[in-house]
């Protein structure tokens, strides 16, 4: 309407009341682009050397950061020393110097991370802010590494020093922003857990409080994506029969974090944690199955689409018996996500099909899995706005057809009739709930009217005058 | 229908009742196994509806332990249904029964997800209310306990929130019990645990006796606030203002200072921020002494602290923190220990620090008086007005009202014309709306002639801003400034000047003048718009952009109850009834709907001839809303009646008009008097031939 043209032809209407006519040239938008083009060279992302009202200000090189140049180069030099020497010099790592390491790395990396500088920080999109110290960071890190893994190395004797608190210090810094962090503190911490027997328990409950709070109170954690490719190494390794510790692991917290917003993030870590735990023990299926059905995205497509990824390959280990106890809302599920008015995750439904074992699957449980999917796939494949799509469902129920013909015939027949019932069901229940909400307006009435009316005999009244409606 | 869905899930259930009246729980069983998640979110959103065609009686018997068994669902679902709960004890027989509710809301307590869990916890503390002394002992305390020892996180953090609850009202030996509890879930394995202990930590404190507080409470603090996750720590900060209320002076200084000096220097910045963040509370709670001996040197340090979140959460407290000081000595403990911080604040280099600081320092020049103000503080606000976050300035610049009561605002006018021309042009839009919001009150404080020299030709140049949300505003800053400088400003600064856009090339132009005209002409009054404006705004109908035509209606209409009837009869109606007629489609569409608002508009005008016939009591008046009825009209339509408020809004502008109350739901026999005088009579007449009008337009 803004922006509305004028008729093509113009003459100026002829009785206009004595109006000075307007000059013609009307552009669409008939604003100067002056102060646009004034704007853009002033883009200088905020760098305060470039604030645009100065237009005189000079650039002067920023102030040298000459007060510990010269110690810091020190302190680089004597710990790439350090490094060198606990990598290749065996014998070194006697009794005595345990507790100075120790607190040489603690003193290093322990600290509490600063606040990031975008709250809003998505780690899909955004760069992250890298530590300033990494020089001597990554000395650090890359010291304590090598100390772990030096064939000198004694776990009976650094477990004095290496204890829970270090750890959990340890585990605090998986929030840190900067990749190159994580990563170290990764393979760190992979090697602690495999050298400290005695800390593996406090580990593991550390990282699950960490997760929960994840999900449950903050939703920001940089490293969740590192602590559960540990833990998928860890679930590798766990004991058969699994603990019951570790199966509520899995269900209390490795199942709700698909729930998180930035799933994204750490999804393929996750995924395959999961499927760790199934290949383990195949009875945790349906738990794993009916969570993420509960979990299932309601408006996010691209998490959606995740999880059908996730399906699939839960799908490619999952025993027949165990497929058999899953398979009704399983694929309700999918033939909702077949429905999605988003192709992709149209797509990524339907490419269930193209798996040889699924279909084996679908196929020896077709009396259940058809019925489930048919209705939404024969609907879908009359109205979904995507070629693509359509022509994908056609092939879908061409296999159904030839799989089972008769039980397609029958489906086909009944489905127009599904859907009157259904459209009487809902009449119906539009009723019952009208035949309830005046049930409830005369029982106000008659306890304002008469404070002890008989409610006992105005029940059967009503509800039969609700049978009649 | 009712009967098919009834003995369809109902005969096991049915028992001795009879299949009809068991109706009720058929449909909530029915519709709590529905797959579709709406439509069993519906259904537990009508529960109390269901309890209620149930009785007390069933809903105890049936309803909750149907309900109690079945939460397994949908977050959403459960969400709902915890919070039916919590107003359900009158359904369920009152508060003798309204224990019954407590099994559900237990389940609901111990549900992985917080929301269900954070609304069951809080239904439970409304029907604690509820519970008898004895019930309360008998069912509640032993909930909570339940709770409290649960083997999952989650049920050990729903109990912290319930103690306070249930506390007051047990009995000693119980109470024991209870503290002993909560002093276990502080020191709680889980890290979630301990923090909504925390936070729960001085909602019970206040409920505790004050022995109990220095010899449990104390410890459990001191214990939290050195907690080795720093998201305790910084939740101990908030139970320590409530605690600190409890205490005397000399147990605050023994018992809580040493935390909360450690607090203020934690070696986490969150800790730190909260401790910024409560600081005025924290003044408060502890009194002026320890606020001298110990806050402020505490606040100093924020304020210079190494994190820009925590200086900015002090310096939004510095007037707080001012203010709050004792009066005595007040003007030299702010010149000598806080003064010197600010300072260096106003050269930071985080812009949420400055802007922080912007928007409250120029409260303090209200506590340090005209002298200090002029030789301390006006240096700092002329150079935040000259920051180079447009921000800082915008919140100096909003806040300009507190200096101009001390030294009044001449003194920094000659800094602050340069700072609001500079964001007036500022390349971001949103930045140039907001100076447009403090026009008016600018205005205000500058006086006319200091705006009609320098600001008045900003206010016009936002008018032809090539954003649209620029242009809207500015008009609406126009109207503003005329109600603050008068119709007579109006008509010889601001008037002129809109009316000449009207002759503007740009048509987006033209239509400003329009948008002008439609928020001044309230404003000016009947004379200016009809001698003014209107012959411009039917000048402009003959524009040869559709825009500006159907813009043109539209002002018309809004414009319309301002003008007297004559100019409606002989000046709008023509103009309207030739834009009826437009080629273009809108024109025409606008045209139509303002003859036919002008017309609905011009019936309710009608008033009596004399008033002096009948009293005009609110109320008592009957006939007074009727349109005047025509030969061809059908009499048996009524209109509907004007609203009362928006009588008095148009009373303003509207002579002779009176103010009745319609009375609502009357009936006219067609015997009743009729006052018309000669000018309602016109507008009657005047009514006719618009309604003709659109009733021919309507057909078209």
């Amino acid at each position: 309407m803004e922006t509305k043209l004028p008729p093509a032809s113009t003459p100026t209407s002829p009785s206009s009341p004595g109006l000075s006519p307007v000059p013609p040239p009307d552009k669409v938008d008939g604003f100067s682009r002056r102060s646009l083009r004034r704007a853009r060279p002033r883009r200088s992302h905020s760098s305060s050397q470039f604030r645009y009202q100065s237009n005189q200000q000079e650039l002067t090189p920023l102030p040298l950061l000459k007060a510990d140049l010269k110690g810091k180069e020190v302190k680089r030099a004597a710990l790439n020393e350090l490094v060198e020497c606990v990598g290749s010099t065996r014998g070194v790592l006697i009794e005595p110097v345990y507790p100075d390491i120790i607190r040489m790395i603690s003193v290093n990396i322990f600290r509490t991370l600063p606040p990031s500088e975008n709250p809003e920080f998505d780690p899909e999109e955004d760069e992250p802010n890298l530590e300033p110290s990494w020089p001597h960071l990554q000395l650090v890190y890359e010291f304590f590494l090598r100390f772990l893994e030096s064939p000198d190395f004694q776990p009976s004797v650094a477990k004095r020093y290496v204890d829970q608190k270090f750890v959990l210090m340890l585990l605090e810094l998986f929030d840190s922003e900067d990749p190159r962090e994580r990563e170290y503190l990764k393979t760190i911490l992979h090697r602690v857990y495999g050298k400290f027997l005695g800390l593996r328990a406090y580990i593991r409950k550390q990282c699950s409080h960490i997760f929960l709070r994840f999900i449950y109170e903050l939703e920001h954690f940089n490293g969740v994506a590192e602590l559960l490719e540990i833990l998928g190494s860890i679930i590798n390794g766990f004991a058969l029969p699994l603990k019951t510790e570790h199966k509520q692991f899995l269900v209390r917290v490795l199942i709700p974090l698909h729930s998180v917003k930035s799933l994204s993030v750490f999804h393929a870590q996750l995924a395959y944690c999961v499927v760790q735990f199934l290949e383990k023990d195949a009875t945790l299926t349906e738990h794993v199955i009916r969570g993420l059905l509960k979990y299932w995205p309601k408006t996010c497509t691209q998490k959606e689409v995740m999880f059908l990824g996730e399906m699939e390959e839960i799908l490619d280990v999952i025993e027949p018996s165990q497929f058999v106890k899953i398979q009704e809302p399983l694929f309700k599920q999918v033939a909702r996500c077949v429905s999605s008015p988003h192709f992709q995750v149209a797509e990524r439904a339907l490419y269930f099909w193209n798996n040889e074992y699924i279909l084996s699957l679908i196929e020896d449980n077709c009396h259940t899995v058809l019925p489930a999917v048919f209705g939404t796939l024969y609907q879908v494949s009359k109205e979904h706005w995507n070629q693509t799509i359509v022509s994908l469902i056609y092939n879908v129920l061409k296999t159904f057809m030839e799989m089972n013909g008769k039980l397609f015939d029958e489906l086909t027949a009944s489905y127009k009739l599904e859907k009157q019932q259904e459209q009487q069901k809902a009449r119906e229940r539009q009723e019952l709930w009208q035949g309830l909400e005046e049930l409830r307006l005369r029982r106000l009435q008659g306890t304002q009217g008469a404070k002890e009316a008989p409610l006992q005999r105005l029940t059967p009244q009503v509800a039969a005058s609700g049978g009649q409606s | 229908m009712a009967g098919a869905a009834g003995p369809g899930i109902g005969p096991g259930a049915a028992g001795g009742d009879g299949d009809d009246s068991l109706y009720p729980i058929a449909v909530l069983i029915d519709e709590l196994r529905n797959e579709d998640v709406q439509l069993r979110l519906n259904s537990i959103k009508k529960l109390s509806t269901i309890a209620l065609a149930l009785g007390v009686e069933r809903t105890r018997t049936e309803l909750l332990p149907f309900l109690t068994d079945t939460i397994y669902d949908e977050d959403e679902v459960l969400l709902a249904l915890a919070e039916q709960l919590g107003n359900f004890t009158g359904l369920v027989g009152g508060p003798d029964f309204a224990h019954c509710l407590l099994p559900p809301l237990e389940s609901l307590a111990t549900v992985e997800e917080t929301v269900v869990r954070d609304k069951a916890v809080e239904s439970l503390r409304q029907i604690s209310q509820e519970h008898t002394p004895v019930a309360l002992e008998a069912h509640f305390v032993p909930l909570v306990k339940r709770l409290a020892s649960g083997d999952w996180f989650t049920s050990r953090t729903s109990a912290c929130g319930l103690f306070s609850v249930c506390y007051p009202r047990a009995s000693n030996a119980l109470k024991a019990e209870i503290r002993q509890c909560f002093r276990s879930l502080c020191t709680d394995d889980t890290p979630m645990v301990r923090r909504a202990a925390a936070s729960k930590l001085g909602e019970f404190a206040k409920v505790l006796e004050l022995d109990s507080v220095k010899s449990e409470i104390v410890p459990l603090f001191t214990n939290l606030a050195s907690d080795e996750q720093d998201s305790v720590r910084l939740l101990a900060v908030e139970a320590c203002v409530s605690i600190a209320q409890l205490l005397s002076q000399d147990d605050l200084e023994a018992l809580v200072m040493p935390t909360l000096r450690q607090a203020a220097e934690d070696k986490s910045w969150r800790v730190r921020y909260m401790v910024a963040d409560k600081f005025s509370e924290l003044q408060k709670a502890v009194g002026p002494k320890i606020t001298l001996s110990d806050l402020i040197p505490a606040f100093q340090n924020l304020l210079k602290d190494c994190e820009a979140e925590v200086r900015a959460a002090a310096a939004h407290k510095v007037k707080e923190l001012c203010e709050n000081l004792p009066i005595e000595g007040r003007e030299t403990i702010i010149m000598n220990q806080i003064l010197p911080y600010i300072k260096e604040l106003v050269s930071d280099t985080n812009q949420h620090v400055k802007s922080a600081l912007a928007s409250v320092i120029m409260g303090l020049s209200t506590i340090l008086g005209k002298e200090n103000t002029i030789e301390h503080l006006l240096p700092l606000f002329l150079a935040q007005l000259k920051d180079e976050c447009p921000e800082v300035r915008l919140n100096i610049i909003s806040n300009l009202d507190c200096v101009n009561e001390v030294i009044g605002i001449r003194q920094l006018s000659q800094s602050l014309l340069p700072a609001i021309v500079e964001l007036a042009e500022d390349a971001k839009w949103r930045v140039r709306l907001a100076i447009i919001e403090y026009m008016p009150l600018l205005a205000g404080q500058l006086g006319v002639e200091f705006f009609d020299e320098k600001l008045n030709s900003l206010c016009m140049a936002w008018l032809v801003d090539h954003v649209y949300a620029i242009r809207e505003a500015a008009t609406s800053n126009l109207m503003k400034l005329v109600q603050k400088f008068g119709t007579e400003w109006a008509q010889n600064t601001i008037v002129p000047k809109v009316l000449v856009m009207a002759n503007d090339p740009n048509y987006l132009h033209r239509m400003t003048t329009l948008f002008c005209i439609n928020a001044l002409s309230e404003a000016c009054g009947q004379e200016i718009t009809t001698k003014q404006m209107l012959p411009i705004v039917l000048k402009m109908a003959g524009d040869q952009v559709a825009n500006v035509r159907f813009n043109v209606a539209k002002s018309l209409q809004k414009i319309g109850p301002i003008l007297d009837t004559e100019a409606l009869q002989e000046e709008v109606k023509p103009v309207l009834q030739k834009l009826g007629q437009d080629e273009d489609m809108d024109v025409k569409y606008f045209a139509q709907e303002a003859i036919s608002g002008i017309a609905a508009r011009a019936r309710k005008l009608d008033f009596p001839v004399k008033d002096s016939d009948e009293p005009s009591v609110p109320g008592a008046d009957k006939n007074h809303f009727w349109r005047p009825r025509g030969p061809r009209e059908d009499t048996g339509k009524f209109l509907p009646l004007m609203s009362r408020h928006k009588g008095t809004e148009r009373l303003g502008w509207l002579p002779r008009r009176q103010e009745r109350q319609p009375s609502v739901g009357c009936r006219c026999s067609p015997g009743q008097p009729q006052h018309w005088d000669s000018a309602a009579a016109h507008w009657g007449q005047c009514c006719q031939v618009t309604l003709c009008t659109v009733s021919r337009g309507g057909g078209m």
